[in-house]
């Protein structure tokens, strides 16, 4: 049991990293990797809010939306999975929010390093697209909390790292129309080039 | 009519929201390693975003800015829950195929910013313009880059062979590396270089 909780943080850090194999939270992931500082503040900001959402998520998933779910209050035909979207983004948006305020009350520094990009976390595909794997992969609430904080630290993993990259970039001569944005992207795709080495491992 | 064709305009090229203003590009990514996909995930984006923009503009002046996200998250999660039975009903297959990024135009950037930079502060009429515009130029990199990873990467174009594969007794030796998702990167990191050689203004300043 515990190794398969194990193997699944592992391969939902390296080997399905949510950024360089999924391509999700890229809005944020490139925008906010200029210095390592803040990079490691968002990928801090990402953990926490995938590995409470996840969870919370999941439970509404089994036991309100599920078809046959509400069979406990006598309902057991009724098949609410349709609704999963709004009630997903609800969730983020509302931890999102509580987690901003309370970022503002005790970390101020934090909070104004992050700036525009604690309200974007709403809008990170990150958040949403673990919430929407954590159904199609039908995990249990355990496997959640797992796959949550995993895909959380692989996110800030990636972001931190590209931002490290970017950092030593200013030193070299990039061609005119690349800087910036162009070569962001190109680093990224060898990134990715380089995780996909992990896909090989079997676990 | 100048200003009209300029906030229609304007986002195919010189503001294109995934080349300039980096918003939206998680789908971009994803779902272009086939044409027939970024096709229709273009149009799901295309209708959620103009609609987006003219709910949100319809009543701009009844919502309070402390609630605002709140209420556009709501507006585009409806939409979004629209687009994807349509395409579950009318297009299984594809619909299978895209996976979970239906879902998540919600949380694509072009449209919540689409709706905090325009929708918010500008009429609907305009509002409409603006999302067919930034819908457009979301297309056109989602057409490139579809175009090239179908074609380079399975000698196809929409499930119909152009270049005839070795393996079938043609010419050409299929590059997997384009059906994978870092190429995708790659190709935008190309396409914004010629963007911006055409455009030198777009380059920013280190």
């Amino acid at each position: 049991m515990l190794e398969h909780h194990i193997s699944l943080f592992i391969k939902s850090i390296f080997i399905e990293n949510i950024a360089l194999a999924f391509f999700l939270g890229m809005c944020t992931f490139l925008a906010v990797s200029k210095r390592v500082e803040t990079a490691i503040g968002l990928g801090i900001a990402v953990v926490v809010v995938q590995g409470i959402t996840m969870p919370v998520n999941n439970l509404i998933y089994q036991n309100i939306l599920k078809e046959g779910a509400l069979s406990w209050i006598g309902m057991p035909n009724m098949d609410l999975t349709f609704l999963g979207l709004v009630t997903y983004i609800g969730v983020i948006a509302a931890m999102v929010q509580i987690l901003e305020m309370t970022l503002d009350k005790f970390v101020p520094k934090l909070y104004n390093s992050l700036g525009i990009f604690l309200p974007l976390i709403t809008v990170n595909c990150a958040i949403l697209g673990g919430s929407l794997f954590m159904v199609e992969r039908e995990y249990t609430f355990a496997e959640s909390v797992t796959f949550g904080f995993g895909s959380g630290a692989g996110f800030a993993l990636a972001v931190i790292a590209l931002a490290g990259i970017r950092e030593k970039m200013k030193y070299s001569n990039v061609p005119e129309g690349l800087r910036g944005l162009g070569i962001t992207f190109i680093t990224v795709g060898l990134m990715a080039i380089a995780f996909m080495l992990f896909s090989g491992i079997q676990l | 009519m100048t200003k009209y064709r300029k906030i229609l305009l304007d986002p195919l090229f010189n503001e294109n929201p995934i080349a300039y203003q980096i918003l939206g590009i998680c789908s971009a990514l994803a779902v272009t390693s086939k044409l027939e996909t970024s096709i229709v995930m273009s149009l799901a984006v295309i209708f959620v975003l103009t609609f987006s923009n003219l709910s949100v503009s319809l009543i701009r002046k009844h919502i309070s800015s402390s609630t605002r996200i709140l209420v556009e998250m709501t507006i585009i999660a409806s939409l979004v829950i629209i687009a994807d039975q349509i395409i579950k009903a009318y297009a299984y297959d594809i619909s299978k195929q895209l996976s979970v990024y239906v879902g998540l135009i919600i949380t694509n950037c072009i449209i919540m910013g689409r709706a905090e930079a325009f929708a918010l502060k500008n009429p609907p009429g305009l509002s409409i313009l603006d999302g067919l515009g930034n819908g457009f130029g979301y297309t056109f990199v989602l057409l490139f880059v579809g175009f090239f990873r179908e074609l380079l990467g399975a000698g196809k174009l929409l499930g119909i062979t152009i270049f005839t594969l070795n393996t079938e007794g043609g010419w050409y030796n299929p590059n997997g590396l384009f059906l994978l998702s870092p190429s995708a990167f790659i190709l935008i990191g190309i396409l914004i270089w010629v963007i911006r050689t055409w455009k030198p203004e777009q380059v920013e300043e280190e």
